[in-house]
């Protein structure tokens, strides 16, 4: 899945999002100086090869009325950590799943699954059904609730160019 | 009172919002249509003109339920990414969190109620840049960064549902 050097320009001219007049791919190209069609092609190509999960509106859950987030972290047998993984991923008030590395001695959880919800009480009924439909009843778990945002835009991928990590690392050799 | 007032205009925030812009927010987040007159796509499924859905989108992203139309990449093919936290004394919390906002390299930073309170992403162009990150970060706070590296990406994405209806 090597992407072209272009593909992190295309990425990088969309980070403030896709510009909101007729021909916005055609505003992006000129930018880049390619054209329009290869810009198309190569979002094509990056959704259908997996860089890019989805490409399309994205929505602000706080200002929509989820207003509540609850990062759920879950100490998962090893053995099971794939089944939990897949299984809490297709619920749809999951909105991220991941496993992560433990780092004892504060930290024993390797799941996380962030759930959005309108308010505590149905994060908490969430959990609870996580739990009883997965058999989880036995693993320790926490639930972090957010309590303010401080900070929140998409990755910015300046500087990911293969020819930019480059120049960096001689840099800071 | 403050309280009040923000019920209040989150209601009629909402209230301005009608069909049309329930399924702008609903049903474009992925398959967004990849051609030249995209927002045209998009209007031809409402029934609605293309000047009316590029006006409507504007709307909603001045308004911040959209964040922006864009892509999600899948973390791990670009850079290098982690998520972090850290213990955070009450009365340090707004200068920590003013020095992480400031980040270029930050790009989500949240207060949670544990012992680690402030939990953010940091999303660098190398492994050797994200460890140089968390060092300076550490210098700067005093503070011992907890790193949570990705192992493994479970969930596909496929857009949150908003379930109006229910």
């Amino acid at each position: 899945m090597a992407l072209l050097e272009q593909d992190y320009l295309i990425l990088e001219a969309l980070q403030g999002g896709l510009p909101l007049v007729a021909e916005p791919y055609k505003v992006i190209a000129d930018q880049l100086g390619m054209e329009e069609a290869f810009v198309l092609e190569r979002l094509n190509d990056l959704l259908d090869n997996g860089t890019l999960k989805r490409f399309g509106v994205i929505v602000r859950h706080h200002e929509l009325g989820y207003r509540c987030n609850g990062m759920c972290v879950w100490e998962i047998p090893i053995e099971r950590i794939d089944e939990i993984g897949h299984a809490f991923s297709q619920y749809d008030f999951v909105t991220l799943c991941y496993e992560r590395n433990k780092c004892f001695p504060d930290w024993p959880y390797n799941l996380f699954c962030m759930i959005h919800a309108k308010d505590r009480t149905h994060v908490l009924q969430h959990v609870d059904q996580l739990v009883r439909e997965n058999d989880l009843a036995d693993v320790k778990r926490d639930i972090l609730f957010s309590t303010r945002r401080f900070k929140q835009r998409g990755a910015r991928y300046n500087d990911c160019r293969p020819a930019d990590v480059a120049s960096l690392q001689r840099a800071a050799q | 009172m403050a309280f009040s007032l923000l019920i209040v205009r989150t209601r009629s925030a909402c209230k301005m919002m009608d069909e049309i812009d329930k399924h702008l927010l609903n049903d474009f987040q992925r398959g967004f249509p990849l051609c030249s007159r995209p927002y045209l796509e998009v209007a031809n499924r409402l029934g609605i003109d293309e000047d009316e859905v590029i006006d409507r989108l504007s709307r909603l992203k001045d308004s911040g339920h959209v964040s922006r139309i864009g892509a999600i990449v899948k973390p791990g093919s670009i850079g290098a990414s982690t998520l972090a936290a850290l213990q955070v004394d009450e009365d340090k919390i707004e200068q920590v969190a003013a020095y992480i906002n400031a980040r270029d390299d930050v790009n989500h930073n949240y207060l949670r109620e544990h012992d680690y309170n402030m939990w953010f992403v940091l999303n660098t162009s190398s492994k050797a840049a994200l460890d140089r990150a968390v060092q300076e970060i550490e210098e700067a706070t005093g503070l011992q960064v907890l790193v949570l590296r990705m192992l493994k990406d479970f969930h596909l994405d496929l857009g949150f549902d908003l379930k109006w209806h229910s």
